[in-house]
């Protein structure tokens, strides 16, 4: 019997639905498992209990995730805010101003920076960033403020360059190349038709960009900082290296921090008592709502911008 | 002819085979970790029986012999009453090795060692000693010029044995850090950074002027950190070193179980921040092991973990078990079962 017409066909057509459904599975799996898992702690706080009580000890066996949530909503969005612009301008250079060998450059080291393990971006985090900015901004900032302002340096903490500021400062670099590169492919896919007809009513190059490319390419650009704030909000090993891993609430601007991904990584191998260990799997099944979350408002805003139309 | 040759090659096969049968898996402390992988690789040439060791953590250890996945579980901490009631058997602890949590800092220019008593490192650790030249640090480093640095705490991120050793010992010098903190593999820091592991405490130490952090003994001696002298009971300050961290051991009522607290040890030339570490085993060993033959390995190989391995401690910077660890650890082992048989 040879594999042709019809059989053939039919037998792809199931490696694809089980293919599909196998990652659909996984990711309900993956719900399923951490939800399981931190039903105990679920159980023993309350889940609203968990989510914002903000003591974490276990010595007393009180867990609360609000001060991990808090750090990670912090450290994600700030480093989105820092990383939108220079992701923007990045694309836009490549792909309207410069020359096509710098373009192709400029890709090549965009796409370089995307793949670097994060653990080298922690390890240079640690050796070039933390005493760079602890004596050059960190120090005299607070120093300052120490003299003029004390109200200030309460809210900007200690300033021993491991802490909020250069953890933000890393991420923001580490979710660079995800916005750059879709903006950059969005931007380069918008037709010539476009670009034409704003230039035929007189627009100069910066006019054009603004009024008929990035609102034509705007889908491609909030796909790549939709896919820049999920890295942000799961990014665990620069984190962990960078944040000064401590929950003390309120957080100050150069202190330490935590957030959820890094207080899993810390914990999980040590965590002996039970309600300790299924705590730590309640953060996973917060952050993995989290995800879904971000995912399924992405989806939304993408729908009704591509539905009002953006052509001019 | 081929027939000839296959019946000499099957006996030597068999032979490999019956040595090699038997094979024990551990896992825990990273602690002990280089110390256990020589003394196993010791034991497998010398008898043949394989150990295969995972350093997970001591937390991980426990979790494993819970689940009756390991042989035998290891762990810088012991386990509690409460703990043990967990298991599904009587639990014994045998002792290994003897290490030191040393506390390590950054303070550049300062050559001699610095002095700390223990309620001195319970407030700096508890946010309340700030600086340097507090006068509760000036005191009792009279003629050593500290420097105005705010002081930066650093401890440990991930639940540790190390961290356990290390609050235990502040919990017992000072009521207020009982009160407030506690004693755990983690605990809620009042104040200071975190880092992953010995590594990541250094890291934070060595790149913060005016940092403190806690670290084990062998971790700051191959790493070159400097470290304090720290006053015990008698009143000595004693720099942590091998002969020190022995003499702490050197004590009297030590217990018929081994679980002992060896921090803040009333031997006069012992360093007070000294631990035990142990292996864990099932009393019972139907628990965990396939076969008495299983069983029979794991008895051997602790006996001699703890007489003729002994030899490997000191090499390796590991403080040897006192006698008097290694009497109660004989009786223990002696009580070992296999289906009600003893083993030894």
């Amino acid at each position: 019997m040879r594999l042709y017409g019809k059989i053939g066909d039919q037998i792809f057509t199931w490696i694809l639905v089980i293919l599909g459904l196998g990652v659909l599975g996984a990711a309900l799996l993956t719900g399923g498992v951490l939800l399981f898992g931190g039903l105990e702690s679920f159980q023993t706080f309350g889940f609203l209990g968990f989510l914002t009580d903000s003591s974490w000890n276990p010595v007393r066996g009180e867990f609360g995730a609000w001060p991990f949530i808090l750090g990670t909503l912090i450290t994600s969005l700030v480093a989105l805010g820092l990383a939108f612009f220079p992701a923007l301008a990045t694309a836009i250079f490549a792909v309207e101003y410069s020359p096509r060998w710098a373009s192709t450059t400029i890709g090549y080291f965009v796409d370089l920076l995307a793949a670097l393990p994060s653990v080298v971006y922690g390890l240079w985090g640690i050796l070039v960033l933390v005493p760079l900015i602890r004596n050059h901004l960190e120090v005299p900032v607070f120093l300052w403020a120490a003299q003029n302002a004390p109200w200030l340096a309460e809210f900007l903490g200690s300033p021993t360059g491991i802490g909020l500021l250069s953890s933000i400062l890393v991420l923001a670099l580490m979710i660079v190349p995800f916005a750059a590169s879709l903006a950059r492919d969005a931007i380069a896919v918008v037709p010539r038709e476009q670009r034409e007809a704003a230039y035929a009513l007189g627009a100069t190059h910066w006019e054009v960009i603004r009024m008929a490319v990035i609102p034509y390419a705007r889908g491609g650009i909030f796909a790549g900082v939709v896919l820049a704030l999920a890295r942000a909000l799961g990014e665990t090993m620069a984190v962990t290296m960078l944040i000064g891993n401590s929950h003390n609430l309120p957080y100050s601007v150069f202190g330490p921090a935590a957030t959820m991904a890094s207080v899993v990584a810390n914990e999980f191998a040590e965590a002996t008592l039970d309600l300790h260990y299924s705590s730590l799997l309640a953060i996973g099944f917060v952050l993995f709502i989290l995800s879904l979350l971000v995912n399924l408002v992405a989806a939304w805003i993408l729908r009704r911008m591509t539905l009002t139309g953006t052509r001019i | 002819m081929l027939r000839s040759r296959l019946l000499l090659v099957l006996p030597a096969l068999f032979g490999l085979a019956s040595a090699q049968q038997v094979s024990l898996t551990g896992a825990g402390a990273t602690f002990p970790y280089p110390l256990y992988a020589t003394m196993f690789d010791i034991y497998q040439k010398e008898t043949g029986v394989s150990v295969n060791y995972q350093s997970i953590g001591s937390g991980g250890g426990q979790r494993q012999l819970l689940e009756k996945t390991v042989h035998f579980g290891a762990s810088d901490a012991p386990l509690s009453d409460e703990q043990m009631a967990n298991y599904p058997g009587k639990v014994l602890h045998i002792p290994t090795a003897l290490g030191a949590v040393v506390a390590t800092y950054n303070l550049p220019g300062l050559e001699t060692p610095l002095n700390l008593t223990g309620e001195v490192l319970a407030k700096i650790f508890l946010g309340q000693v700030k600086t340097w030249d507090d006068p509760a640090i000036a005191e009792i480093n009279q003629g050593v010029e500290l420097p105005a640095l705010p002081i930066t705490v650093a401890h440990r991120s991930d639940g540790s044995g190390t961290t356990f050793a290390f609050v235990e010992y502040l919990s017992k010098v000072s009521p207020e850090w009982e009160e407030e903190v506690g004693v755990g593999t983690a605990v809620e820091w009042p104040t200071g950074l975190g880092g992953k592991g010995n590594e990541g405490v250094t890291g934070l130490v060595r790149q913060t002027p005016g940092a403190i952090g806690y670290v084990e003994l062998i971790y700051a001696v191959q790493n070159d950190l400097a470290y304090a002298a720290i006053q015990n009971q008698s009143g000595e300050f004693i720099i942590p070193e091998l002969a020190s961290v022995e003499a702490a051991g050197e004590i009297e009522d030590f217990p018929a179980d081994t679980r002992v607290s060896l921090t803040d040890t009333p031997n006069p030339e012992g360093y007070p921040i000294t631990t035990l570490t142990w292996i864990l085993v099932y009393e019972d060993q139907e628990i965990s092991a396939k076969s008495q033959a299983e069983a029979k390995a794991l008895v051997d190989l602790l006996w001699w973990m703890t007489h003729e391995g002994q030899e490997q401690n000191e090499k390796l910077d590991y403080g040897r078990l006192p006698d008097i660890a290694v009497a109660k650890s004989e009786a223990l082992i002696q009580g070992i079962k296999f289906q009600g048989e003893p083993l030894r």
